[in-house]
């Protein structure tokens, strides 16, 4: 049975476990042991303040995820089969289409002469185009369009499973359909809302395509961080000191949410 | 009553919102490959095939569409015997450290892409790897191996392994009897495993961008330097059909899906 993992296993060492690895050990090492390129992170303003506006993001993200992404997985699971089917269908469909032409259609949207701006113009609502993109804020609408299917999926496996005998149950007890709703359905629903909060969260601290090319290069997150010092400044060890950081934060996550949930929960999704 | 079906009417209009902002890209996307104004003007002025023609006339895009079929083909007959390997052994192995196994083939889920991106990079910097076919082939049989193994184990789930035990105490190989008995009855999970490792690759853009190189760079790296510079509508007309190819693919995949 092993030999029947192995090759897979060798490809997942080779390409994934060594470069890491290689990178771990290219941040601690060069010409002798040092910690500088990990003292640069605590001290230089450029790299913590970017460490701390993408945990920012990354909260912002997961609670708009959450509010948009809660009702559409509550209609998926409560609506007729036909309806929920074609829910189901439009959250699926875009986290199907590469992130980098929703990102690009986000540009297209937002942008000073794009199609927000001309409608917004045309109707007459303002006179100058809105500074819509190029900033914080158009990278946090693409980014929530983005990773809004990996919060639906998990809550909508979640609340399936969620008799309805229960609901029903707290309703002919006299329950109103909104105590229900908070005290049976919602409390009932909260692994979900963990696994999904979890995989948004973790997915944004390391996104890359969509804030390299919506914010303008003033949002410079973490992952655009690592990408500089290796294209820009050819800083292997700042870049690799900066990716083990980012990397030991998401292990972290995954660590503390594997304390309430089982993490094949949270990873089963994609 | 009257107060829920306000709430319902809310819920529903919300949701409406929400669903309508999910496929809003797309919507946007499609009238406007078929624009014929250079710049973004929507509803577009007249209809016209200009940047389809654009992108089927470009030697240069023609050729990064070459590398990222050719890529995203390899890496699916690469991936997916690899991957039902894998999945077989965690479905039918009762060691313990099977479990281990499974989490690290998942790996490529979990970890940031710009830093396996950036690893890779400096691991072939090393070997000379860097803008090789091999190098963009290897790197996306590692990322798509998850969506093959998750998907096929999914299909050993369903699958009644003592089937397998009949024909082999019958006298059946273990090897003949997996391609006799248990293959047709996973079939579906090891397509939809393929197709998502197809989709993988062919969208697959940041390790593209750090690994590839000359003549071997895939579509997305090209338009990804095309997006850093200008809105160039060909990108439209490019995503256009990236777009449709997916769909296309997911429709196949969740039909032959619900066939089972």
């Amino acid at each position: 049975m092993l030999a029947l993992a192995s090759p897979a296993l060798l490809v997942i060492l080779l390409l994934i476990v060594l470069p890491v690895g290689w990178l771990a050990w290219q941040s601690i090492y060069h010409d002798g042991f040092t910690l500088e390129n990990y003292r640069r992170i605590l001290n230089e303003g450029i790299y913590w303040r970017s460490f701390l506006l993408t945990f920012e993001i990354s909260l912002l993200v997961t609670l708009l995820a959450l509010v948009l992404g809660y009702p559409i997985a509550y209609a998926a699971s409560a609506a007729p089969k036909g309806w929920s089917v074609f829910i189901l269908a439009l959250v699926i469909l875009p986290f199907w289409t590469s992130v980098l032409v929703r990102t690009y259609a986000w540009l297209a949207l937002l942008q000073r002469t794009g199609v927000i701006n001309q409608f917004l113009q045309h109707i007459e609502i303002i006179k100058e185009p809105l500074a819509l993109v190029h900033n914080t804020f158009g990278t946090v609408v693409a980014t929530v369009h983005i990773l809004l299917p990996f919060m639906v999926l998990p809550l909508y496996a979640t609340m399936q499973k969620i008799p309805n005998d229960l609901i029903q149950a707290g309703a002919s007890l006299g329950g109103s359909p909104s105590h229900t709703f908070w005290r049976i359905f919602l409390p009932l629903s909260l692994p979900g809302i963990l696994a999904g909060a979890t995989l948004v969260f973790v997915l944004c601290l390391g996104f890359y395509i969509t804030p390299e090319l919506l914010g303008g290069g003033r949002t410079v997150m973490v992952s655009m961080l690592v990408s500089r010092n290796v294209e820009l400044y050819n800083q292997w060890g700042a870049a690799s000191a900066v990716g083990v950081a980012l990397l030991i934060s998401v292990f972290a996550i995954f660590l503390i949410v594997s304390q309430f949930i089982p993490l094949d929960r949270v990873l089963g999704q994609k | 009553m009257k107060t829920l079906s306000l709430g319902r009417i809310a819920i529903v209009l919300f949701c409406a919102l929400v669903l309508l902002y999910l496929m809003l890209p797309v919507l946007i996307i499609v009238p406007m490959s078929f624009s014929s104004a250079r710049f973004l003007t929507f509803p577009p002025p007249s209809l016209s095939l200009r940047w389809y023609q654009e992108y089927f006339g470009n030697p240069a895009w023609m050729q990064a569409t070459r590398v990222t079929l050719t890529v995203a083909a390899l890496t699916v007959l690469i991936a997916t015997p690899l991957g039902v390997a894998a999945a077989y052994a965690i479905s039918n192995s009762k060691l313990r450290i099977m479990r281990v196994i499974h989490l690290a083939l998942m790996l490529p889920l979990v970890v940031p892409i710009i830093i396996t991106a950036v690893g890779i990079f400096f691991v072939y910097a090393r070997v000379g790897l860097v803008a090789t076919m091999s190098g963009l082939v290897l790197a996306n049989v590692m990322l798509g191996l998850p969506y093959v193994i998750t998907s096929v184990v999914a299909g050993f789930q369903s699958f009644d392994a003592a089937q397998e035990m009949v024909a082999r105490s019958l006298g059946m190989g273990r090897l003949r009897s997996f391609f006799v008995v248990t293959l047709p009855q996973i079939r579906a999970s090891v397509l939809t495993g393929g197709i998502f490792a197809f989709i993988s690759a062919m969208d697959e853009t940041v390790v593209g961008l750090f690994i590839s190189g000359g003549q071997y760079q895939p579509l997305t790296k090209r338009m990804f330097t095309a997006l850093r510079d200008e809105i160039d509508p060909t990108i439209a007309a490019i995503s256009t059909l990236m777009t449709a190819a997916s769909f296309l693919l997911v429709l196949i995949a969740s039909t032959r899906q619900k066939k089972r």
